[in-house]
């Protein structure tokens, strides 16, 4: 923040301020509860992602890494690959169809179109289900209405619904804060709707709305209670998309459930773990990239 | 191509028909069949008794008391945290803050019932007794697990209230503490309650996290170190084996959350209307 001089008179000393606290001791009351609370956050934080890494990267032994899954050696490596396909099928969906429907919301739809409102409300209201729920209408609809089975298709379709409201949000937010100039200089020069909006429009937007979709690549790698009863919880490696297979948390759920594979179940968190922040730090950095434009 | 894309605006309002048709569908009639008051009300659930009983309010406490004692916890350790981060830590340290924030948010549900099995549940067992898996334990860990959440939406209606409220309370001689808590802290009122009640809806749905440490005792809550089953852990402990009238139950088990949740994200819906105005 730029502080000019002006400003800086109005500056406390820490004499100052312990002054005025002895003269009101509600508000260091209030202050030391708000610090404590923020402490308490940042422990907590601090605590668990520590105490899971440092128990648990002992036990990331080459061992887990193996490509056969046995019951004595519990590996996790047919999870990752599960893992993969569940995450690269569910943005082939969802990602096309979320940057669509913004794309309709934003650019094509007119104000106060009663049909974009409905789009909204749905939107909001597919984010507020919680997964356990995807995962019983998955089972219903893709499972067994269209005898799916218990397979990765039924867990891709399942978790693509998941993650299709967080696509079309941040893709809107995205496209929403490309300047109106952009549109308008594209007008001026003579390009159409469509033009403006795939070569003008959408790559003033990439990073943000990659933002997005590294956020909801997160979502599907940490995702457990959808998966269940779509995808699954078959450990050994998938012979197609049509055969079942567990997702690292999945098998992560399985592990811990069970009780019999703590060692093995701290390895798992890690890896979870560490997908996870590697992706959290990957989307901030784009998301920053949107701001500092 | 503007078909196109209006199609895919589509696919969201197809989501959400198909939803709550295939969930409706199949979950009334067993409904219907247990009888809606055994059903909602029935203290018992023993579905391989027979005669099976399928009554799930043991269940609907169950939920209602962990997602209770997470807002409790929760809601005041995140909001006196979101409090600072608005109004008394300084741009270099929010920097560093925020992000820590949002770790937590992107944590997987599994990670957290992990930590609470090897750190929570013996923690409890050795510090209060019982078996350690139990509404306490189970709150506490959805109470850290509904922080951002809590901490991201009221962080943002605090910042949204207009810098003048606090200047003038500063005017007027009150220190900093009180014009951030007395005057910049009602504007946001309801903006805050839109995050409770996101928290809420964060709370009842979540599912493997407490499955893992709640103890899934399928009976009337015996007290904050007892075990308890909420309705999502009823849906994925048994949906396995279950088959006829149980899985019925079960789905409808799943109806009874949903419409919950229907009502929870109404609510939220018309605070936000509020905030916004």
């Amino acid at each position: 923040m730029k502080q000019n001089r002006l400003q800086s008179i109005n500056d406390n000393t820490w004499k100052q301020k312990w002054a005025s606290y002895k003269r009101n001791p509600f508000s260091l009351l209030l202050f030391i509860l708000v610090l404590f609370a923020t402490s308490i956050t940042i422990l907590t934080m601090t605590f668990l992602v520590g105490y899971i890494l440092i128990k648990g990267i002992p036990y990331v032994t080459p061992d887990i890494f193996s490509w056969n899954y046995t019951s004595e050696n519990v590996s996790f490596m047919p999870a990752i690959v599960n893992t993969l396909i569940l995450v690269i099928g569910a943005l082939l969906l969802a990602a096309p169809l979320g940057i669509f429907a913004a794309i309709y919301l934003v650019e094509y739809a007119k104000r106060g179109n009663k049909l974009v409102s409905i789009v909204r409300v749905t939107a909001e209201t597919l984010s507020g289900i919680p997964s356990i729920v995807f995962g019983l209408f998955g089972m219903l609809f893709f499972v067994t209405a269209l005898h799916f089975g218990y397979s990765l298709l039924a867990g891709i379709f399942t978790v693509a619904i998941m993650i299709l409201p967080l696509i079309m949000r941040t893709t809107e937010e995205a496209l929403k804060s490309v300047p109106d100039i952009y549109r308008e200089g594209s007008f001026g020069l003579g390009a159409g709707k469509l033009r403006t909006v795939s070569c003008i429009v959408l790559p003033a937007a990439v990073p943000g709305i990659l933002a997005g979709i590294i956020l909801s690549v997160g979502r599907v790698v940490g995702e457990t209670a959808a998966l269940v009863y779509t995808a699954g919880t078959v450990a050994e490696f998938p012979k197609g998309i049509f055969s079942s297979g567990r997702s690292l948390s999945v098998h992560m759920y399985a592990l811990s459930r069970e009780g019999l594979h703590t060692d093995q179940a701290y390895a798992t968190a890690v890896m979870l773990l560490l997908m996870v922040l590697f992706i959290n730090w990957f989307s901030t950095k784009m998301a920053s990239k949107i701001t500092r434009k | 191509m503007e078909g196109v894309f209006l199609i895919a605006a589509l696919t969201s309002i197809l989501s959400v028909f198909l939803i709550c048709l295939f969930l409706f569908v199949n979950g009334i009639p067993g409904m219907a069949k247990i009888g809606v008051f055994n059903f909602l009300l029935g203290t018992e659930w023993a579905p391989t008794d027979s005669p099976a009983s399928f009554g799930i309010f043991p269940m609907i406490l169950g939920s209602l008391y962990v997602t209770a004692g997470a807002i409790i916890i929760g809601v005041s350790i995140g909001l006196f945290t979101a409090i600072f981060l608005a109004k008394f830590c300084p741009e270099r340290i929010h920097r560093v803050l925020k992000p820590a924030v949002d770790i937590l948010a992107g944590i997987p549900s599994v990670v957290y019932g992990f930590f609470g099995i090897v750190v929570m549940v013996p923690f409890v067992r050795n510090y209060f007794g019982g078996s350690g898996s139990s509404i306490l334990t189970a709150s506490v860990l959805l109470g850290i697990m509904i922080l951002p959440t809590i901490i991201g939406v009221a962080e943002s209606a605090i910042r949204a209230v207009p810098e003048s409220y606090y200047e003038g309370a500063l005017a007027l001689g009150a220190t900093h503490e009180r014009g951030v808590f007395f005057a910049v802290l009602p504007a946001a009122t309801s903006g805050i309650m839109a995050g409770v009640v996101l928290g809420i809806g964060r709370a009842i749905g979540e599912t493997m996290a407490v499955i893992l440490v709640a103890g899934n005792q399928a009976r009337m809550p015996t007290g904050v170190l007892g075990g308890i089953r909420t309705l999502t852990a009823n849906i994925v402990l048994e949906m396995g084996y279950a088959a006829d009238l149980h899985r019925e139950a079960l789905i409808a088990t799943g109806v009874v959350l949903f419409v919950f949740i229907l009502m929870i994200n109404l609510l939220f819906s018309l605070l936000k209307r509020r905030q916004a105005r």
